[in-house]
């Protein structure tokens, strides 16, 4: 367990936070110190609405031990809505349930837990949307 | 109880797990008589979800509701009695999640299934001294009951929360509310412990009814109202069977009190039961409209507010999820599932 680790990237784990390079506008995800277009070092935090679309997706059956307790899961390749591809996992729907193209919005998940006395690390999973259903 | 400065509910936000475990299957595997199960079923965390999680989901529809902007947040309170940590707060953790840190009040609090309301009360005097601008309260659980327990068939997750701001951008005016409270053990849990225990001879007539009775009364005899001024009324949901009791007793007919009796189709969300209630309440509400809500908390405890619904509901009610799409959101699980999600059974 390596909790400075885990401290130093809650927020970009918890609230989907990547950069914008302020020179040339490259939006990245991971966030980047140096921008991967023009080499700027000109980059600022940025807050991503958390909505994209499904391009591909795999069925995990044997995850390291940590993400045991949470199969079967998958893990998709998402492009968000403003352009970065990511890879996160797919929660509240299994994989026959998926399909590429689905639109899918981000929340705020437990990735894995310690053991019973260590640290639970939350960050971001995406499911599909739901419906609103007004009454 | 009034603050010096009129306040109101700004945003509102609900979330309930997907998952529902029927109140049949848990008497299927004890061999428990199916016709006398107290609900049709109830609501069940998934394996990442916990009270954190859920109340990240909750802070953010609230938020789109509301309008605003995190960081004008000055309180993120958390009320729940299923903390995943024991010492460490949940509220920082919310907080930090929906960006309201660092210039902000966080804590959790602690009063089993009155802890949600306890915060609300908390947050009116926060932005009714002028403290605060805008204050969040939420209400939460992910709450269990003893394998075999009668408690099993009920304890559910889930919860709603609230942003409280000023009467004049609110889209529903908190006019008073009042706390009834006493020593009464019915029901409770010890450190280390994993399940709650209660005095069965205490958890209705002495608890229950005598705390949300005198709470409601004392409410509407300091403001001169009486039932029928009212619209809707929320109270407390064990189960379904004790808030149509206690509303029949208080002269509230049952019209009243069906649009926010959520617990028959996702069962007792503890801290977050009376306040869910509200939230379906609010999802169907007009301007004009006044709503009474009663909390109650083993222990024992009960908030009233007496509410009315501004004009600013039918605009912002649409942003987020209704609580009535949560319920719908549903995917049947069997009890050797549950006993896996819950950790009941361990890998
Ligand atoms: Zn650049």
């Amino acid at each position: 367990m390596n909790v400075p680790r885990h401290w130093r990237e809650q927020i970009r784990r918890y609230r989907l936070v990547g950069s914008k390079c302020t020179d040339c506008g490259r939006l990245s995800f991971p966030n980047r110190a140096v921008c991967p277009k023009c080499n700027s070092r000109n980059n600022e935090n940025y807050q991503y609405a958390g909505r994209g679309k499904i391009i591909s997706f795999t069925n995990i059956n044997s995850p390291p031990k940590e993400h045991k307790y949470n199969l079967p899961y998958a893990v998709a390749l998402i492009e968000l809505m403003e352009g970065p591809v990511i890879t996160a996992q797919i929660t509240d729907a299994r994989a026959e349930e998926l399909e590429i193209g689905m639109e899918v919005e981000m929340v705020t998940r437990k990735i894995m837990e310690y053991n019973d006395d260590g640290i639970i690390c939350y960050g971001y999973k995406f499911r599909p949307i739901v419906e609103y259903a007004h009454p | 109880m009034k603050p010096n400065k009129s306040v109101g509910i700004i945003g509102y936000g609900a979330y309930v797990p997907k998952y529902r475990i029927q109140n049949t299957e848990i008497a299927r595997v004890w061999g428990n008589d199916p016709n006398l199960v107290p609900i049709r079923e109830k609501s069940v965390p998934g394996a990442d979800e916990d009270s954190v999680t859920i109340a990240i989901e909750i802070a953010r529809n609230a938020i789109i509701r509301a309008g605003i902007n995190p960081s004008d947040l000055r309180a993120v309170w958390v009320g729940s009695e299923s903390k995943p940590y024991a010492v460490k707060p949940t509220s920082t953790i919310v907080a930090e999640a929906i960006a309201a840190t660092p210039f902000v009040n966080a804590a959790d609090w602690e009063f089993a299934c009155k802890a949600g309301s306890e915060t609300i009360q908390a947050c009116i005097a926060f932005v009714g001294s002028g403290m605060a601008k805008y204050a969040l309260g939420i209400g939460v659980d992910t709450a269990q009951g003893a394998p075999s327990d009668a408690l099993e068939y009920t304890a559910a997750a889930g919860g709603a929360g609230y942003i409280i701001g000023s009467a004049k951008e609110s889209l529903a005016i908190i006019e008073a509310s009042i706390s009834y409270v006493t020593d009464t053990p019915d029901f409770w849990r010890r450190q280390h412990e994993h399940y709650p225990k209660h005095g069965n001879r205490f958890t209705g007539e002495p608890s229950y009814f005598k705390h949300v009775l005198s709470s409601s009364k004392a409410l509407m005899e300091e403001l001169g109202t009486k039932p029928e001024d009212y619209n809707y009324a929320i109270f407390h949901q064990p189960n379904r069977k004790f808030p149509l009791e206690v509303a029949k007793i208080l002269g509230f007919p049952k019209e009243k009190i069906l649009d926010g009796l959520v617990s028959p189709y996702i069962g007792n969300t503890y801290a977050g039961s009376a306040l869910l209630g509200l939230a379906a309440v609010l999802d169907k509400a007009k301007e004009g409209d006044k709503i009474f809500c009663t909390s109650y908390g083993s222990g024992a405890g009960s908030d009233s507010f007496s509410l009315e619904v501004t004009d600013k509901l039918a605009e912002r009610k649409g942003k987020a999820p209704s609580v009535k799409s949560y319920i719908e959101r549903r995917e049947e699980i069997d009890y050797a599932k549950y006993a896996r999600y819950r950790k009941k059974i361990r890998a």
